[in-house]
């Protein structure tokens, strides 16, 4: 079978736009009697107050948790006696859903994503069941050594900045939450402009479309607001640290990085390939090679670049011996500077460029990585054709670029270290 | 689940593979019969170290090479150490098979174990093991396992104890690696998009040059009957107090596990048994979630086993409530496990848990790396007829069964009851 066949693209994805504003894109794959739906809603923790930080989440964990017609219990009883999932999750610029079923109980998560965002209920005695179950996950987080260290290096990375807020909120915050605040957010915040889904699997497009008009055609929600405009967020200026102690954990948890790139930015491709030269490609890049095949300093360590539709962090992450804590973190930073002084050798990058290309069928294989794929390439604007025209825009990246796109967001000298650990 | 040939090779390499052509793709696993079931006392962790020594390298694939070599081509790598088995993993686009499949075979006699790269490797793998130290269910995972396994090898972790991370030599681990690493205690297991015959005569051509060698035994040391329950606590940083009970369960092999996987399901929501891709279902309709998270006298409760050669264990884990003491939450599952063993399920309950695997098992065929698992995992314990027949076996499964398989396997005689005690709080900004 040919490459380009397995790849999405504008002949086999199906897209509509209905009246309400809710964008539909399907792609059917019949070798499996299974169906995914992946999709996003224009809410999330960007809504929330300082004081109330979490309410998006909590008010979208509280969805399934009763609507007027039907209980928490009757709502997973249909899910679960037939093997399918349906959950939300909020995020900071946008709010989740993802399903799965058998495709004879497509129609049933339809019926319950209309049931759930458009008429929760938030019983009482749920919703404090819910907030009980939401703090003993903070109290976990407080002791994660990796989770606080990633938080702590958002606060130092973001600043003043909402993306320096974790979308779960605070203990505090959390308690703060009442059941109107819950009821008024939904009111307010949910509705269908901006609701994008994809459905991938064994179901033909136009059954989907039915459904989706069936259950959320008629939706309006006329005060739904827009996204609260955003500050600008500057690069730091000189490198800052934090520790975060917890006594008693036997490892230390570090990160390491700067503000990165929006999606959308021109030199987005040539950071991403850069990273996976910088902490990816192969056993986790020069970073890996580094501090763990040379040093045999850690299990894990590499990096990331995370970015979305405001800029996200461009980071190294490793879990190391508190008591090599100072020399990992000298070779992450040295491996920076190296990074930013002479970028990426042709071959370097023509591995990482064929890295690129080759997975994408591995990554494409399963209705969730197609369904996640459709997402993308709505959520950015990329274009039906994206996965095609992809080796393209993968093999135009030039060990120039690289540079350019490693200097313009790396800065040796103003890096964020966020660790934590004994 | 048909259409999957087996061979097995003139050196015993038995050798499965399975067409499957929904996507350019192929997926090569190679199993070996040796995991910390292997293990004697003072040499625990050895299998999962040389697991890692299988990346550093031949003189025909030097360290660096393999990885870049892989990912150069798009595709995918790792390799697994469980308690009964040790396995490698390639899933590759299908024109670049070829890879592969030479470096496996080549592995499978040629590695190095370079004494620098074992040093090298060691502070590696005890960075590891202190990584999971930090999380309170390991350490209370390995505590509960060890007291409830006093004379068989599942007694320890796969990843070893700490103090043999520190001892084991380079001759430990390459003798380890010369004993088990033989085509006569291999298997081949391929999916995805090829021709059978073609890949049979490539296959032919790599590996039946290696030699067999004498079939190691494995380690035979039975655990007696437990005869009452063990308690014990675990203490460590912390906000939250954790408890799991876990009881002796049948092998996979036995007939119970069927029976026993249909308990699961309505007791605790179904365990996922795909190694990759799928995804689980939730829980909040089991029974336990009912009597347990929803009387709030813990905040989260999951079960599941593991299919084992030899019976390991199922475990319970319940992360406490705020306001509510966990000996509650354990009284309340008591309750629930007697109503098992007093009254019988209904049919309905058990068709549910039917329904739930059948459709585990279909998103776990959406993708040809979990399908290559199934091939060679199942062997490991069974047969592949085991994953095949799976659903099958679930349907014969009666609510007479669950009742006798609820009185045989939770009895608190033959549990360990374990509980996380946090000696401290942490500060959260």
């Amino acid at each position: 079978m040919s490459l380009s066949h397995a790849l999405p693209g504008s002949d086999d994805i199906t897209r509509v736009e209905l009246p309400n504003h809710i964008t539909v894109l399907v792609r059917s794959n019949f070798n499996s009697p299974s169906v995914t739906l992946n999709g996003y809603l224009a809410t999330g923790s960007l809504f929330d107050s300082d004081e109330k930080l979490g309410l998006s989440d909590f008010a979208t964990s509280s969805l399934m948790r009763g609507t007027q017609t039907r209980s928490f219990e009757q709502i997973y009883d249909s899910l679960e006696s037939v093997g399918a999932h349906l959950g939300f999750s909020a995020g900071t610029h946008t709010t989740g859903f993802s399903g799965r079923a058998l495709v004879e109980d497509l129609p049933l998560l339809f019926d319950l994503i209309e049931d759930c965002l458009l008429n929760p209920i938030f019983p009482e005695a749920e919703i404090e069941r819910l907030r009980t179950q939401l703090l003993t996950g903070l109290a976990m987080r407080a002791q994660d050594t990796g989770e606080m260290a990633a938080m702590t290096f958002d606060k130092l990375v973001f600043g003043k900045h909402p993306y320096a807020r974790p979308d779960d909120g605070y203990p505090e915050t959390i308690k703060a939450i009442s059941r109107d605040d819950l009821v008024d957010f939904h009111q307010r915040c949910f509705g269908p402009r901006g609701l994008t889904i994809a459905v991938v699997g064994a179901v033909e497009p136009a059954f989907v479309m039915a459904e989706v008009s069936r259950t959320l055609g008629d939706w309006q929600n006329p005060q739904q607001p827009n996204l609260p405009a955003l500050p600008d967020v500057n690069p730091l200026t000189e490198t800052v640290r934090r520790h975060i102690p917890l006594p008693g954990k036997s490892q230390t948890d570090l990160l390491v990085g700067v503000l990165g790139p929006v999606r959308r930015a021109p030199e987005y491709m040539a950071a991403s390939l850069g990273n996976s030269v910088l902490g990816q490609f192969g056993m986790m890049g020069r970073i890996g090679d580094v501090v763990r095949e040379q040093s045999g300093l850690a299990y894990y360590a590499s990096s990331s670049l995370s970015a979305g539709t405001g800029p996200g962090t461009w980071e190294v992450s490793a879990g190391v011996n508190p008591a090599n804590l100072e020399k990992a973190l000298d070779l992450i930073t040295a491996e920076l500077r190296l990074f930013t002084e002479k970028g990426v050798s042709r071959e370097e990058l023509q591995d990482s460029q064929d890295n690129f290309v080759g997975r994408l069928p591995l990554s494409l294989e399963s209705n969730a990585g197609v369904a996640s794929a459709l997402i993308n390439i709505e959520r950015h604007n990329l274009g039906l054709d994206y996965y095609r025209r992809y080796e393209e825009q993968v093999r135009a990246v030039t060990p120039e670029m690289v540079l350019q796109a490693a200097r313009k967001y790396i800065n040796p000298a103003a890096l964020a270290i966020a660790t934590c650990g004994p | 689940m048909t259409g999957c040939t087996e061979v097995t090779l003139k050196n015993g390499l038995k050798v499965l593979l399975k067409e499957i052509h929904t996507a350019p793709l192929i997926s090569q696993w190679v199993w070996y019969r040796v995991g910390s079931k292997d293990e004697i006392p003072g040499k625990t962790g050895v299998s999962h170290w040389v697991e890692h020594m299988q990346f550093k390298g031949t003189p025909h694939f030097p360290s660096s090479v393999l990885d870049k070599a892989i990912a150069r081509e798009g595709g995918q790598w790792n390799a697994f150490t469980y308690m009964d088995w040790t396995t490698y993993y390639e899933t590759m686009p299908a024109a670049r098979i070829d890879l592969a499949l030479t470096l496996e075979a080549d592995r499978m006699l040629n590695s190095e174990f370079d004494s620098q790269e074992v040093e090298s490797e060691r502070t590696v793998i005890i960075s590891e093991r202190e990584g999971s130290e930090n999380e309170p269910l390991f350490m209370l995972g390995e505590a509960i396992q060890h007291a409830a396994f006093r004379v068989h090898p599942y007694q320890h972790e796969v990843i070893g104890d700490m103090a043999d991370l520190h001892t084991l030599t380079r001759e430990d681990l390459y003798q380890h690696y010369r004993s088990y690493y033989l085509p006569n205690n291999a298997v081949l297991a391929m999916a995805g998009d090829f021709n059978i015959d073609e890949m049979l005569t490539r296959i032919s051509e790599l590996y039946e040059a290696i030699p067999a060698g004498a079939t190691p035994p494995r380690l035979q040391l039975p655990e007696p009957d437990q005869t009452e329950e063990v308690r014990l606590t675990v203490e460590g940083p912390g906000e939250t107090v954790f408890l799991q009970a876990a009881y002796r369960a049948p092998a996979a092999s036995n007939p119970d596990f069927f029976a026993l996987a249909v308990l699961d399901s309505l007791l605790a929501g179904p365990s996922n048994l795909n190694m990759f891709g799928g995804g689980g279902i939730s829980n909040k309709t089991s029974r336990l979630y009912r009597a347990i998270i929803d009387t709030e006298l813990a905040v989260s409760v999951h079960g599941g086993s593991s299919a084992t050669i030899d019976p390991f264990m199922y475990t319970f884990t319940l992360t406490a409530h705020p306001s509510s003491h966990l000996d509650k939450a354990l009284a309340a599952l008591d309750i629930e496990l007697e109503r098992l063993q007093n009254d019988l399920v209904s049919p309905a309950e058990v068709a549910r848990a039917i329904k739930q695997a059948r459709a585990m098992f279909a998103y776990g065929a959406e993708n040809i790396t979990n399908q290559a698992f199934w091939l060679g995992y199942a062997e490991m314990f069974a047969s592949y007829e085991w994953f095949t027949t799976y659903l099958d076996k679930l349907s014969t499964v009666s609510p007479a069964d669950v009742l006798q398989a609820a009185q045989t396997y939770f009895q608190p005689r033959s549990r360990v009851v374990g509980t996380y005690l946090p000696t401290g709080t942490g500060d959260e900004e």
